[in-house]
């Protein structure tokens, strides 16, 4: 199944879902976009330039580790990681966004613009920009900016102005919705280095290319390392770039079952949560430059959304994503602030690994099936991402006391 | 009477008058409240506005600027909803001499129901709608329907436009074209100078609707400009601006300064 050949569909449409739906002012900016984006892909050379920046820059290919203690706790399957979490910067988001910077390159812009919701994506912009020498300007929420402090200093020391964006609820969406006001301004000399697989077209397919980079390599290792296909592959979805990057390696793989976990926050109940497709809160809009499933009410008008991980509370998901779900080839899952916790807390102790917050939540759901599935079979989770970023969330989550005093000793030496 | 041949009669209007172009002013819905709201109609229509933008308020308004953006949120959270938008226009329409014209974003519409929507916009007496976040090329099904209720899709033209796109736009429009003199979003100053002109003057050879020209209409000389080479002025954040510093007494002076 090729996602991407849209012979007999509309350009940039999956089943009903994608599109490109933006103001008319960047009509001709996307298809300039969308022309160097398909000589890139249809240039070997690009994909080798991309695969060798990886390795050299980020340490790919990234691991692949067996769990045997926490397989065993579980007396289950075996579970085995995708370790995105040791790529440069901490998370995958390094894989977009050196691809788009070799994009930008190309089309011989000087200035990048990117939104941040956890502070990953901005954190791996900053990055590329630094090391490419453009100019960039990340956009936070100010409530990510505040509950994401470490992500934010690091940009700024390399060199990226962090604007704190105060509109709506401050959040990813407000930060997304800020960058094509500033596209709309400057799109003569800037690219919008989009994070996710998520806006108008070309960028959920653009960015399910460069993050395919994960599933090529994950099904490779897995054949080399355990001499079969895992039955289960778990990955955590915000946007949806770690997942479908993932799923991607697997999609002819018709026996290998393909979950996404979404945050299921509070639980179920509009405003409790950023669950999509898991709980039935949510229902097909146009926003954000793509149609999709948003949480919405009936005026289409974005609800409030709520996880302990910061990159997965978004009100919209991949299109690509929604219609694999149609057609029953991925399964979406929700899980709750709580069952992420205390997932993130029995990885840590039995296997001295710190998933991410957002990883967390596909550490969670592969926990609670492991248990009934046969000991032969293999589960693949994707650690999207590392978790020490998020010592102070799951330092609360926690409830550290030691960390506590030293937070407020730390606090008293500045104030004094 | 259709969009089209009210502008024809107001431009009739306009050449025994003293004034060089036709005016289109911007409310958002409940935006500080549609008491206030109201007042300020009640002022425009003094003034002789032409036509009026009511904009649906819609909680990502990716298109607008911070004045909008602050007004389209406030909108919402106050409980302003599609229905309390609808219910507006028809006391609107009904009461004053100029004519209705639904602004926002397609996600207000969608939800709706193509049909359902426009068949209210209709019995509200709205005679059109301006959708900026809706490419042409999604637009089909909607205008169609707009077209069997007489209802008038307008589009916009930008600068960026190529002139083979500027010809796809003019196929798909109606009512008036919507050009906007330059990048960015709403509520920015737009020097009117030469390169406007130039724009406006390439927009006039794919199209033989009347032009509307807006982002940051702020003075007379801008009215002026848009007279000579285009047919509607529309003014948006600086009267809302005006509003805001001192309610009736501003927006009087400011329409003062514009008009007179």
């Amino acid at each position: 199944m090729d996602l991407f050949d849209f012979k007999d569909g509309r350009e940039g449409y999956y089943g009903e879902y994608g599109g490109t739906f933006l103001p008319e002012i960047l009509h001709t900016t996307i298809e300039e976009l969308t022309v160097a984006f398909r000589n890139a892909k249809e240039d070997p050379s690009f994909w080798q330039e991309f695969i060798q920046l990886l390795q050299s820059y980020s340490g790919r290919p990234t691991p692949i580790t067996h769990l045997e203690n926490l397989s065993e706790k579980l007396g289950g399957a075996q579970i085995y990681l995708k370790r995105e979490d040791l790529n440069h910067t901490g998370s995958h988001k390094i894989n977009n966004v050196m691809g788009q910077g070799l994009l930008v390159k190309r089309m011989g812009k000087k200035r990048v613009i990117a939104e941040t919701g956890a502070g990953q994506h901005g954190y791996a912009t900053a990055t590329m920009a630094a090391k490419f020498g453009f100019e960039s300007k990340i956009y936070m929420g100010a409530v990510d900016v505040a509950r994401q402090r470490p992500n934010v200093f690091w940009m700024e020391n390399m060199g990226s102005e962090v604007v704190a964006v105060t509109d709506g609820q401050q959040t990813l969406k407000d930060a997304i919705n800020e960058c094509l006001r500033d596209w709309v301004t400057n799109m003569d000399n800037t690219h919008y280095v989009l994070g996710t697989a998520c806006g108008p077209h070309p960028f959920p397919e653009m960015v399910s290319w460069f993050q395919s980079v994960i599933g090529r390599e994950a099904r490779e290792q897995m054949l080399d390392v355990t001499g079969q296909l895992p039955s289960k592959i778990f990955a955590c979805v915000g946007g949806g770039s770690n997942a479908i990057g993932l799923f991607q390696g697997f999609m002819e793989d018709t026996d290998v079952q393909l979950i996404g976990c979404e945050a299921g926050g509070f639980g179920p109940g509009k405003g409790n949560h950023a669950a999509r497709l898991a709980y039935k809160d949510a229902s097909v809009g146009v926003a954000q430059g793509m149609k999709t499933y948003f949480l919405q009410n009936d005026d289409g008008n974005m609800l409030e959304t709520h996880s302990v991980a910061a990159g997965l509370d978004y009100i919209g998901v991949n299109p690509i994503l929604v219609h694999l779900w149609e057609q029953e080839r991925v399964r979406f899952e929700a899980v709750t602030d709580i069952e992420v916790t205390e997932a993130l807390k029995m990885t840590m102790r039995s296997e001295g690994i710190i998933p991410a917050l957002e990883s967390s939540h596909a550490f969670a759901q592969a926990i609670k099936e492991a248990p009934s599935m046969e000991k032969d079979e293999i589960i693949l989770i994707n650690t999207s991402g590392r978790g020490d970023k998020d010592i102070f969330t799951i330092a609360d989550a926690i409830g550290d006391d030691h960390w506590k005093r030293f937070i407020s000793q730390k606090a008293a030496e500045y104030e004094s | 009477m259709n969009l089209n041949s009210y502008i024809e009669e107001r431009k009739r209007a306009l050449a025994n008058s003293d004034r060089t172009a036709l005016i289109m002013t911007h409310v958002v819905c409940g935006y500080p409240s549609f008491e206030d709201n109201w007042k300020e109609l009640e002022i425009m229509a003094e003034y002789g506005v032409d036509l009026v933008e009511l904009q649906f308020p819609f909680s990502e308004p990716s298109a607008d600027g911070p004045l909008f953006v602050k007004a389209n949120q406030e909108a919402i959270a106050n409980g302003v909803n599609v229905e309390d938008c609808f219910a507006f226009m028809e006391k609107v329409s009904s009461h004053f001499p100029f004519k209705v014209i639904m602004m926002g974003y397609y996600n207000t519409v969608f939800k709706t129901g193509h049909g359902t929507f426009l068949e209210r916009l209709k019995a509200a007496g709205g005679v059109g709608f301006i959708l900026p976040d809706l490419p042409v090329e999604e637009a089909g099904e909607l205008h169609q329907i707009a077209n069997q209720l007489d209802l008038a899709p307008i589009v916009l033209m930008t600068p960026t436009n190529s002139d083979e796109r500027l010809i796809r736009l003019a196929e798909a429009a109606d009512g008036f074209i919507y050009t906007v003199a330059r990048k960015g979003v709403t509520g920015s100053n737009t020097e009117m100078n030469q390169e406007v002109g130039g724009f406006i003057e390439r927009c006039k050879t794919v199209t033989s609707l009347p032009l509307a020209v807006g982002f940051g209409v702020s003075n007379k000389y801008d009215i002026d400009f848009i007279g000579e080479h285009a047919d509607i002025a529309v003014i948006g954040t600086a009267a809302l601006k005006a509003w805001e510093s001192s309610r009736e007494s501003g927006l009087r002076e400011f329409f003062n300064q514009l008009l007179n």
